[in-house]
């Protein structure tokens, strides 16, 4: 018997979908049956107390969940997430439920027994309840009391060499996508930059530095696994300067059909009979630029009017790869939409050389930059994007030193943000007025 | 950096200073609220001095998991109040 009775609850488990209620029940039995024999130092029930205050939350119409507090560990000003539920007699199982995020490996790699130990440490001190992984791509560790804070960060840092995340007014934990671990599209190392950027700025990941969060996310392509387009402060997408390299043989057996050649690398195959493959109209139809034509068993691509989407070469990886000329483009701004609604990053740099071997300083040099300028200027929990459309693009150029350039202008006549100064323009806006009339009548 | 930021025990009496006189209205800072007492400081080097403070027990941080926010230790809105006291 549940200790709490659900029945609103249990509606959410009649849907198509997992349903995290079934989760939650699965956990609660598990901890109550504790055939492991954990000496569990969170309350026994406190996955019941859990689905016991979402219910009432669901009855009530609204939370009893406070917002907030001083938790953390010694020294780090992010990592935990305080919360503390206002009905502490009904539901003492979670009086306290904190979150901890836990930095996750670049490009997501695990060795089970990596993920045992955790899962093993977190059954032990907190609920057992993880989700891997949030939205900020951390290793989420759902519930703990205060008391168990210090205990679980010591585990972290000496047994298992594994850092806190970032939360708060701080730098978010750096996340990627695998890029050129596993990923033919990559136009950089993410894995090796997500790295170094993480150590990089340990400083302003632990302490809080920032008027708000700030976010940096890495697609190692325009294919933007991680959608750091819209998710993250500083967006670096992986993108090529030379041509995309065609291969006119296997362009002609996706043509002809050949079985070892499908489309989409055979992804959508067997989910329903899409009929033969139409290049016209599955490629050159769909290309956003309408820069590609196919004469003459010839595949033909205007480079100059391509826009590096990647529709083509998802479609026929073998035929078509990435240029050989790689960097990334960087994009700022993106955000959800808490005040003047969601907004996507807009390009800032539109190329730049991913280069370890001196330490990525291009790309420092902008982030720095930024910071300058944002931690100045920046209202108290004003995101990059706004304080971006409050004091303007031009003012980010000025503030990072980048020249305008026809890339920032997504469409002609919508960006009427970018002025000459006097001073860009010889003379001035001064003129000799005797010298005018020489050539031009009253 | 300027003299007084530059001055540990100083710039620390100065932030305690500003904020004991507040401590009647407001227990919790923004960062960028401690600007004003370092004016010809970057903000790069105050959040240093004033993240000390908090490793040094003199400051704790608030955090509602998505800002942080800065007051003495022990002292003003715990977690447990809605801003009744
Ligand atoms: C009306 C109530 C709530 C709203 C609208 C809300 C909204 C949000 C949103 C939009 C996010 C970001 C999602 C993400 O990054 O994955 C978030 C994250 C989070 N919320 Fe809430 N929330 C609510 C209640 C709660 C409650 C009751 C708790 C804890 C008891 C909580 C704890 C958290 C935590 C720990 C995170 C970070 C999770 C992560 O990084 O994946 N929230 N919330
Ligand atoms: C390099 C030469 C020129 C440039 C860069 C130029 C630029 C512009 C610009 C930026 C506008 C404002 C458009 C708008 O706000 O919608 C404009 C409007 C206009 N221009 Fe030009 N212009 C040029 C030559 C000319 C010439 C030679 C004529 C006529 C002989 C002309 C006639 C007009 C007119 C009538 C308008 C107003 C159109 C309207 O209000 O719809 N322009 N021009
Ligand atoms: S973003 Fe591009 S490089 Fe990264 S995993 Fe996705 S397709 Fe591969
Ligand atoms: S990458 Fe996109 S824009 Fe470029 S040629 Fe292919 S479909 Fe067209």
């Amino acid at each position: 018997m549940a200790k709490h009775e659900t029945p609103l609850l249990d509606q959410l488990e009649t849907g198509p979908w997992p349903s995290f209620v079934s989760d939650l029940k699965f956990q609660a039995e598990k901890r109550a049956k504790n055939e492991e024999g954990i000496e569990f130092q969170m309350p026994v029930d406190v996955v019941e107390d859990l689905l016991g205050i979402l219910e009432l939350s669901f009855k009530h119409g609204r939370t009893h969940w406070k917002h907030g507090g001083i938790v953390g560990v010694f020294g780090y000003g992010g990592g935990v997430i305080g919360r503390y539920c206002d009905q502490p007699k009904n539901f003492p199982g979670v009086e306290a439920f904190h979150t901890m995020r836990v930095n996750q490996p670049a490009g997501k790699y695990y060795k089970t027994d990596y993920l045992k130990t955790l899962c093993d440490l977190w059954d032990f001190r907190g609920s057992g309840i993880t989700n891997m992984h949030g939205s900020t791509g951390d290793i989420i560790l759902l519930g703990t009391t205060t008391k168990q804070l210090e205990e679980i960060f010591w585990t972290l840092t000496h047994d298992m060499n594994q850092d806190l995340g970032g939360s708060g007014s701080n730098l978010r934990t750096p996340s990627d996508c695998l890029g050129q671990s596993r990923c033919e599209y990559a136009c950089y190392d993410t894995n090796a930059l997500v790295y170094f950027l993480t150590n990089e700025y340990q400083d302003e990941l632990h302490r809080p530095a920032f008027p708000y969060k700030f976010k940096f996310k890495l697609d190692g392509c325009p294919n933007c696994c991680v959608a750091s387009i819209a998710r993250s402060d500083m967006s670096f997408i992986g993108t090529w300067k030379d041509d995309i390299r065609i291969d006119q043989d296997a362009v002609n057996k996706y043509v002809e059909n050949d079985p070892a050649y499908p489309a989409n690398a055979g992804a959508y195959k067997g989910s329903k009979d899409w009929g033969p493959f139409d290049l016209e109209k599955e490629v050159l139809g769909l290309c956003p630029t309408k820069c590609m034509k196919f004469e003459n068993k010839k595949m033909f691509i205007d480079n100059a009017n391509c826009t590096r989407c990647m529709h083509c070469i998802n479609v026929m990886p073998r035929a078509l790869k990435i240029g050989k000329e790689t960097g990334l483009s960087i994009l700022v701004g993106a955000k959800a939409p808490i005040l003047d609604g969601a907004q996507m990053g807009s390009l800032l740099v539109p190329f730049l050389p991913v280069n370890p071997d001196n330490d990525y300083e291009e790309i420092t040099e902008v982030i720095e930059n930024i910071w300058d300028w944002w931690m100045e200027e920046g209202k108290n929990r004003e995101r990059l994007g706004e304080l971006i459309m409050r004091q303007g693009f031009q003012k980010l150029l000025e503030v990072t030193g980048i020249d305008p350039m026809p890339q920032h202008v997504s469409y002609p006549r919508t960006n009427p943000y970018i002025f000459w100064k006097e001073d860009e323009v010889p003379g001035g806006w001064e003129r000799d007025v005797d010298e005018y009339r020489k050539h031009h009548q009253r | 950096m300027s003299d007084l930021l530059d001055n540990k025990e100083a710039a620390q009496d100065a932030v305690l200073e500003w904020l004991n006189k507040k401590a009647k209205t407001k227990s919790k800072f923004y960062i960028k609220d401690f600007y004003k007492i370092f004016p010809d400081d970057k903000p790069r080097m105050i959040k240093k001095v004033v993240n000390k403070m908090v490793e040094d027990g003199i400051l704790e941080y608030w955090s509602s998991g998505s800002t942080t926010m800065y007051g003495i230790k022990g002292g003003g809105i715990q977690h447990s109040s809605e801003g009744e006291n």
